[in-house]
């Protein structure tokens, strides 16, 4: 990874290793294409081209990537940039603000609270239960006690899923029967999480809904409002979790979910994989919304925190596909 | 949000039009659009490429430029090569000696494990005997979920929980099919990156022991430009046969079936629908090209429509549409109910040609005129709703003053109202025809 002078978000090594080791995998230790743009060190209109096609092969979508190439474009002639380093550098910052989103903090270790309730949600197989799962145990190995709430009723064997991941991460998991109603659920997840359990954190595991069901959405709301008459200010997080091979529908899940319930973050899955996850660019520039984790593998441990710098450098880091 | 490509082709074809005729140039600037519109339909950027290479050789020929109409001609011919890309609807493909193998493979999260449900209650029906095989030993209950699937759909599934190798398991499931007299093997494999080699060595070796008829990529319809990779790379390995796209009752665009097919060859042959068992519907290349072109879709639009309804509300409703008996008390639920469906210049973006016309209409100035109607209707009584011609001067005054309207625009609405009814009687089709003359009546 090229040396990185404004490298400013806190990660700690062991994360950063985690994520250098699975994005390992897709660099293959070869420098891109940009890396044999560098050595051109000129700027051209085929640079512009270029960075361009990277970006939108990231899945960044095109008007994001119009806007960011335009920007640092701009920036780069007022500056009067001459190098290509420098260029990239340029876009690389572009990128970040954006992912930055000017959001608050992540408000899911809050020592001042009583019980936090995390609510999370997204589409069929975006990897809600498994990332519930490895937060349950990076927030346990944090020593806070957590407890899960087996809110998806409606896939066969969601239920067990979960269980197995709780036992896991040693989290107790709070679970009725198959088919029953996701609200009585969280509604007895909160009592347990209050009263016998003393919880510090509680994740509600929700089933996989398309946000264009009218119903399932509304559903959903109903459980959030569960959580809202039971404890101040609840949820207190809502996270999307989004797969890193979505394309450009995710702008209007995200768009959806957070209509419906207020996203306020994404939980990036399955970058192990060679998918970029670029869309969530657009998604940080449109709604507003921070990504706050990305999911890595399916260990338990393949979980970090979002470091921008991180994403963008992998982001644009060209490998060989053709 | 994006603009259809049929309305910014439209634009650039206002311009040809203009011209009357029709230059490289002119082409490359339709063709841009189509490009974006591609791109932002998640076909991979490469494959748009070759596709627009392909295109223009087609449309900067002579047929276009002594063409009437060269507008047409393009957009038809994106749509045409649209379609032969995305290729044929394929059966299943069964042939030989019983048991007849499916093998499902895909990335994690794909819907493998439903999909597996769905084709055995789709093969049954066609009065064959199927046989689950649970070989995902990875994902946590992901034995237990296709178990549950069997019991509900009543099909036997051989699972051996999660300590076997998958290899072993599929042997001894082909041996009990021979035994139990399946003719149908259908195999859920875990989902797995193609990047994992071990993970593919695997499917390798279940391939070459249980000798499919079919290996199917199952791949959702959101993927992005990974789609490319990841079908080219489960081609390279494993060596496909077809490919399933799932989730297609959300409202992504679908370009990675574009992508997917290309670099492939193989056949899309199944779409999913819905969640339930049931939702599996053969693949139709054309409705794929217009989804991808954005250039609208009724029945997307009627389904949506379904979904909120409550069904029975739904069946009720249309048997007065067809008989004329839809009242003012009818229309007001009707309204509330299609307002739940998102804003109106969305729905009718969905119906083919009225995308212009919804691009035309103020979405604000409309709902606000929706909002205004609703309040007059909801001031009347329910007497009044049912029979509107009891309504006389001084019941209108009370509405007027009641919806903080005029007496005037209660009038235009209950002039509009017959105007519809009179519509309504015409139109015998029942649904489809409802919700068009419903907005047309009202003049929106
Ligand atoms: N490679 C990889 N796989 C992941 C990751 N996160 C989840 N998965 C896999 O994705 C698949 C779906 O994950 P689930 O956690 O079941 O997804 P879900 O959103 O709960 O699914 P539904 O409840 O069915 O909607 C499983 O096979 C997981 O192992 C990740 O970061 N990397
Ligand atoms: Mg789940």
């Amino acid at each position: 990874m090229p040396f990185n002078p404004f490298r400013r978000a806190k990660i700690d090594v062991e994360d950063q290793e985690r994520i250098d080791r699975s994005l390992e995998k897709t660099r293959g230790g070869i420098l891109g294409r940009l890396g044999t743009l560098f050595q051109a060190n000129e700027i051209t209109d085929e640079l512009w081209e270029e960075l361009e096609e990277i970006l939108i092969m990231g899945d960044v979508g095109v008007e994001t990537t119009m806007k960011l190439v335009d920007a640092t474009r701009d920036r780069v002639r007022r500056e009067g940039v001459k190098k290509i380093e420098d260029a990239y550098q340029i876009l690389k910052e572009e990128m970040v603000r954006i992912l930055q989103a000017d959001a608050p903090p992540l408000d899911i270790d809050n020592p001042h609270r009583l019980l936090t309730v995390v609510l999370v949600v997204g589409v069929n197989g975006s990897g809600k239960t498994t990332t519930i799962g490895k937060l349950a145990n990076y927030y346990r190995k944090k020593g806070k006690r957590v407890v899960l709430a087996a809110a998806d009723t409606f896939r066969a064997a969601a239920i067990d899923q979960l269980k197995i991941w709780g036992k896991r991460a040693g989290v107790s998991v709070i679970a009725h029967k198959p088919g029953g109603d996701p609200g009585a659920v969280v509604y007895d997840a909160i009592r347990a999480s209050q009263e016998s359990r003393d919880a510090d954190i509680l994740f509600i595991d929700t089933a996989g809904r398309l946000h264009t069901n009218y119903n399932l959405m509304k559903e959903m709301e109903k459980i959030r409002n569960v959580a809202r008459r039971q404890v101040h200010k609840a949820p207190h997080e809502v996270l999307l979790v989004l797969d890193a091979t979505t394309g450009q529908n995710a702008i209007t899940q995200a768009e959806k979910f957070k209509q419906s319930v207020g996203v306020t973050g994404v939980v990036l899955t399955k970058l192990d994989n060679t998918a970029k996850g670029g869309v969530v660019i657009a998604i940080a520039d449109r709604l507003g919304v921070p990504v706050r984790f990305v999911g890595t593998g399916e260990g338990i441990d393949d979980i970090a925190e979002f470091d921008p710098w991180v994403f963008v450098e992998s982001l644009l880091e060209h490998d060989k596909r053709t | 949000m994006f603009d259809n490509l049929s309305d910014k082709l439209q634009d650039v074809f206002d311009n040809l039009g203009k011209k009357g005729r029709l230059t490289e140039a002119d082409v490359d600037r339709a063709l841009r659009q189509v490009r974006l519109a591609l791109l932002e339909a998640d076909v991979n950027y490469k494959v748009v490429k070759d596709f627009i290479v392909r295109v223009k050789e087609r449309a900067v020929g002579a047929d276009v430029m002594h063409s009437l109409s060269p507008a047409q001609q393009v957009i038809k011919i994106v749509h045409e090569e649209l379609i032969n890309t995305l290729g044929e609807a394929a059966p299943l493909n069964l042939s030989g000696a019983p048991p007849h193998v499916i093998m499902l493979v895909g990335l994690q999260g794909s819907g493998k494990t439903t999909t597996a449900g769905k084709l055995a209650r789709r093969l049954r029906k066609q009065g064959r005997r199927p046989l689950l095989v649970a070989a995902d030993t990875y994902r946590p209950a992901a034995v237990k979920q296709l178990e549950v699937l069997g019991e509900q759909l009543d099909i036997p599934v051989h699972s051996e929980g999660v300590e076997p190798p998958p290899p072993e398991i599929v042997n001894r499931a082909l041996k009990r099919a021979r035994r139990e007299a399946r003719d149908v093997v259908i195999i859920d494999t875990a989902g797995r990156l193609t990047i994992d080699d071990q993970m593919m060595d695997e499917l390798v070796k279940i391939k070459a022991l249980s000798k499919p008829d079919e290996v199917l990529l199952v791949a959702d319809a959101m993927t992005g430009q990974e789609a490319v990779r990841v079908a080219s790379d489960f081609h390279e390995r494993v060596g496909l046969t077809g490919i399933i796209l799932t989730k297609i009752d959300g409202d992504a665009r679908g370009g990675a079936a574009i992508s997917m097919r290309s670099v492939t060859g193989v056949p899309i042959k199944f779409v999913g629908v819905s969640e339930k068992l049931d939702g599996l519907e053969p693949f139709y290349p054309d409705r794929m090209a217009s989804r991808i072109l954005g250039m609208g879709d009724v029945l997307t639009m009627i389904e949506k429509a379904e979904e909120v309804m409550d069904k029975e509300e739904a069946a009720r409703m249309e048997k007065k549409l067809r008989k004329g008996e839809f009242d003012l008390d009818d229309f007001l639920k009707q309204m509330r109910q299609m307002r739940k469906m998102g804003p109106i210049t969305s729905l009718l973006s969905m119906i083919p040609g009225m995308g212009q016309i919804a691009k035309e209409i103020d979405p604000e100035a409309t709902d606000k005129q929706l909002k205004h109607i609703e309040a007059i209707i909801s001031s009347m009584t329910l007497e009044e709703r049912r029979n509107p011609r009891i309504i006389n001067a001084s019941r209108k005054r009370r509405i007027a003053r009641g919806s903080g309207t005029t007496v005037q625009e209660v009038n235009e609405l209950l002039s509009q109202f017959r105007q519809m009814q009179r519509l309504m009687k015409q139109l015998q089709s029942g649904k489809r025809g409802g919700l068009g003359g419903l907005l047309g009546g009202f003049g929106l």
